[in-house]
Order: C-alpha cells, then structure tokens, then sequence
C-alpha cells in the first residue's frame, strides 16, 4: 500500500469559481455580501428595509436563493432594483455555480453593491465560498441566545451579525448581552448591529456600516500600461 | 445536511486523482474536518460510503480526521488548542492571540494498491 499526501481543499472547484467571482467583484468595485440566517430570522425583511431606504439610481441588485417558490423575489422586486431568484429544487445552500449563472447577462460594472441572500439554514450555507466580500449572519430575537455556541462556524465566518426583532425584546427570554457575548467568544473581531425591521430602529447603524464597508473592498490590481 | 453534497465533491477529486495511478486502486482516504467546518463527520461518513457504493470506487476505506480550532499568540509564539472558547494564551495569558486552523475541508492523503496485472486495460 502506497500512502501519497494531498492536502487539497475537498471544495477546490467550489472554490476556484468563487475566487473567480470574487475577482469580477473587484475589478467592478462591488460590494458582495452573503447573508445568511436560519429560515424566518429576517433576511427578506432586512433587504426590503435597505432598499427602500435606497436613492432609486442606487446601482444595487439582489440574487436570492430559496428551495422552493420565487416568493422573496416578487418582494423585493417592489423596490426597482434588478432581483433574480435561484431556486435550488432541495438544496440547502447556494454555491459558487449557482452565483455565476445567477449573474449572467447583468452588467456587472453597472452595480455597486450585490446582496446575495442565501437559503435559511445556519450549518451548511457556512461550507461554501460564493466569492462574497463578507458574510453576514442575521440572528432574531424570537431565536435562543445561544445560536452562536450552537453554529460556530457561521458566527465565526461572519464579520458581522445582526441581531434582528430587537422590537420583540420585552415578550420573549432573548438575553441580549448573553448573544452578543457568545458570539465575541466564537468571534472576537466580529461587528454586532441591533435592528428591528419592524419599526426601523438600528437600520440607520446597519446604512452606515455598509457605506464603510464598501469603502475597504478589496480593489482590483491597476494593470501596468 | 450537505453533507452528501460534500461527499459528491470528494467522489469528483477522487476520480482526478485516479488518473495519477492508472495502474493502482485507490483503498483508502483520509480527510481533516475542522471543528468550524460546518461539517458533520459522522454524517460526511456515512454519506461517503452510501456515495461510493455501487459505482467503480469499490470498497474504499474513508478516514475522517477531526482538527480543532488553534490559535496562534503572537506575544510568545505558541500554537495552542482552544478549549470552550478560551482563546488566551495558556502558557502567558495574553488575549489577543490569532486564529491560526480548525476550519478545514481537506483531503489530506490517500492510500493506493496496486492492480492485478491482468486487471490493465478492462
């Protein structure tokens, strides 16, 4: 028996397209950003929230994945801004395939900012490099606490969470410190935002935190002439 | 559960590996799972043999290694394992120590067996 070392990411192909995407980002100077929550915490809500709070020549577009229906699609195609669907047919993740053909035919240099909301589902979406600048991972209120002991990987992957129904606090036993301590203990660095898509509070932090953002995207390396 | 689509990733590597040894039989590989992977080990099992199952693989031994999360302090230079999410260093107690693995998806090795002679070329 011959032993042969290999020391190869078993995702390489995922992971070679989503360095591929991550690549186009950059040279169109995009903002990409991954959300990802458990099914219900918010996510659809939170982008209606950002886009109508959005100039309407905001240069923004949304791919949203679910398993089944374009419902989130018809929402948030309310606002004007291009939305495509990716229905997975069962899958319980996006991948870096299904974000490449989700962009076809956009003109990428005619958007600044790319919200790609990922199926609810807090383990598996965590495997998979979409060539995003940053995840973010979006935790409710009506959800335990203890989310981010229980999904490491997630709360550690994510540069930023946002703690969403802040307006439920007074009727349900989320202790908000114990979250935010839980998930500094998973990921000291990460960025912690409160908002309730409900009645807006936060959503103006949440507007700040993307026009910062957007400004540390990685740009493209300017070719020698 | 994504795990069998993981499992389906490995199958595909596997077959690009096999190439290289067009005259052995891949009987074993060992992959390193880290603890934020985001990846069950025992169900990655489980659906790597239900994957390998009926197709050309034949048996094929699959080892799964779990890696856990190690930081790295950058006061005094140890690597350590991070227990309960203590990130501290144990040996000066300094905080602010880096992420240094445990996030991994790896292939790490495989183990090939020679064909029979007679076996080239069927």
């Amino acid at each position: 028996m011959n032993r042969v070392g290999l020391e190869r990411k078993v995702l390489s192909e995922n992971d070679r397209l989503a360095g591929e995407l991550r690549a186009r980002m950059a040279e169109n100077d995009i903002l990409c950003l991954n959300l990802i929550s458990s099914p219900g915490a918010g996510k659809t809500s939170l982008l209606e929230r950002t886009l109508e709070r959005l100039e309407p020549g905001a240069r923004v577009a949304v791919l949203t994945g679910d398993i089944q229906t374009d419902n989130d699609a018809a929402r948030l195609k309310r606002y004007g801004f291009p939305v495509r669907q990716i229905t997975t047919g069962g899958t319980c993740h996006l991948d870096a395939r299904m974000i490449e053909r989700g962009l076809a035919g956009w003109r990428l240099e005619a958007l600044d900012l790319l919200f790609i909301e990922n199926v609810g589902n807090l383990v598996c979406p965590s495997s998979y490099d979409l060539g995003e600048a940053a995840k973010v991972v979006i935790l409710s209120v009506a959800e335990g606490d203890d989310k981010p002991l229980k999904y490491p990987s997630i709360f550690f992957k994510s540069e930023l969470m946002i703690v969403n129904k802040t307006d439920l606090l007074p009727y349900v036993p989320f202790d908000l410190a114990s979250a935010q301590r839980n998930a500094r203990s998973v990921h000291p660095a990460m960025d912690i935002l409160r908002v309730s898509c409900s009645t807006g509070e936060g959503l103006a932090d949440w507007l700040v935190w993307l026009r910062a953002r957007r400004q540390r995207i990685p740009r493209a390396p300017v070719s020698a002439v | 559960m994504h795990e069998m689509a993981i499992a389906l990733s490995v199958l595909d590597s596997l077959e690009k590996e096999a190439r290289r040894f067009p005259n052995g039989r891949i009987a074993k590989v060992g992959l390193r799972v880290g603890e934020l992977a985001g990846v069950d080990s025992g169900s990655l099992g489980f659906c790597l043999e239900a994957a390998v199952r009926g197709t050309e693989w034949g048996p094929v031994i699959f080892e799964i290694e779990s890696s856990p999360r190690r930081h790295l302090c950058e006061r005094c230079g140890k690597t350590f394992v991070v227990t309960e999410y203590d990130i501290r260093c144990p040996d000066c107690g300094d905080g602010q120590t880096v992420f240094a693995g445990g996030d991994e998806l790896e292939l790490a090795y495989l183990e090939v067996e020679e064909n029979e002679p007679c076996g080239a070329g069927t």
